[in-house]
């Protein structure tokens, strides 16, 4: 065991962790707050992978957009479900078998592929070569554009799905 | 050095437990929160191979990047069909939610 490797059990524990409290979770607000650790580990789980950028816009965009945003939508949604009232419907026994069924088929997937690939000495130039692939015609441009009409899109919807109808204000 | 398996399986853990969040729970944001989490686990797994294969090729990263985006677009309309539902019927219990079930 070397110390990257400890490292990673820790930072993988803290996911796991954190993960199964958001989705076992009474109060909603508190999953919705160990969200945010779940998804501030899976930053950490990026920077031992050596992607710095990934790492910042895990922060940046999942912690301070996504989950600010499901916050506002609990507490705006706040007095529906108490926590005296089960949190899970009367199936969730089925759901927990067709997860496990396929953790385990992925599982035996992965350890069934030999897989001799070894992680590049140097990843340095990494952020350079991402910005020109995001503007270079040969690369990667037309996703990028495709990405931003995507987002563009869904903030109208947003607002037009979310804005009170005229009668009711 | 950190076994390429590690991260996949970490990736797989984490996609099981939101799928199971998914079909058990019983509140709409709840399992929106669900999904959020089998996403990021998807890049991981993008990020992963990126660093584990040609790292010249930046492929791995578009993909993630363009998979937050995605994880963007798909929380704002959720969150606002949920909000929207809310003012018109006061529950976000998806059981409830049976308008179109015959």
């Amino acid at each position: 065991m070397t110390g990257p490797q400890i490292a990673f059990l820790i930072i993988s524990a803290l996911t796991v962790a954190s993960a199964l409290l958001v989705v076992t979770g009474r109060n909603l607000v508190r999953s919705a707050l160990w969200l945010v650790v779940t998804l501030f580990m899976v930053a950490a789980v990026f920077t031992t992978l050596e992607a710095n950028f990934m790492a910042v816009v895990q922060i940046v965009v999942y912690i301070g957009a996504i989950a600010i945003l499901i916050l506002f939508a609990v507490m705006l949604t706040r007095k529906v479900m108490n926590e005296t009232q089960p949190q899970t419907n009367s199936n969730w026994w089925m759901g927990a078998i067709v997860s496990g069924v396929i953790f385990v088929g992925i599982l035996l997937m992965i350890l069934s592929v030999d897989m001799p690939m070894r992680p590049a000495d140097d990843v340095s130039g990494q952020i350079v070569g991402l910005g020109n692939a995001f503007v270079s015609p040969d690369a990667f441009i037309l996703p990028f554009e495709v990405a931003s009409v995507l987002l563009i899109a869904a903030l109208i919807g947003g607002i037009a799905i979310a804005m009170p109808r005229e009668e009711e204000s | 050095m950190i076994p390429l398996e590690w991260y996949l399986i970490l990736s797989a853990v984490i996609f099981c437990i939101g799928l199971y969040g998914v079909l058990a729970r019983r509140n709409a944001i709840a399992i929106m929160m669900c999904l959020e989490l089998m996403m990021t686990s998807i890049t991981i797994n993008l990020v992963a191979f990126w660093r584990y294969g040609n790292v010249i090729d930046l492929s791995g990263q578009v993909f993630a990047v363009i998979v937050f985006a995605v994880a963007a677009a798909e929380a704002t309309v959720g969150l606002a069909l949920a909000i929207s539902i809310y003012r018109n019927r006061d529950t976000i219990v998806a059981n409830d939610l049976n308008l179109l079930k015959w």
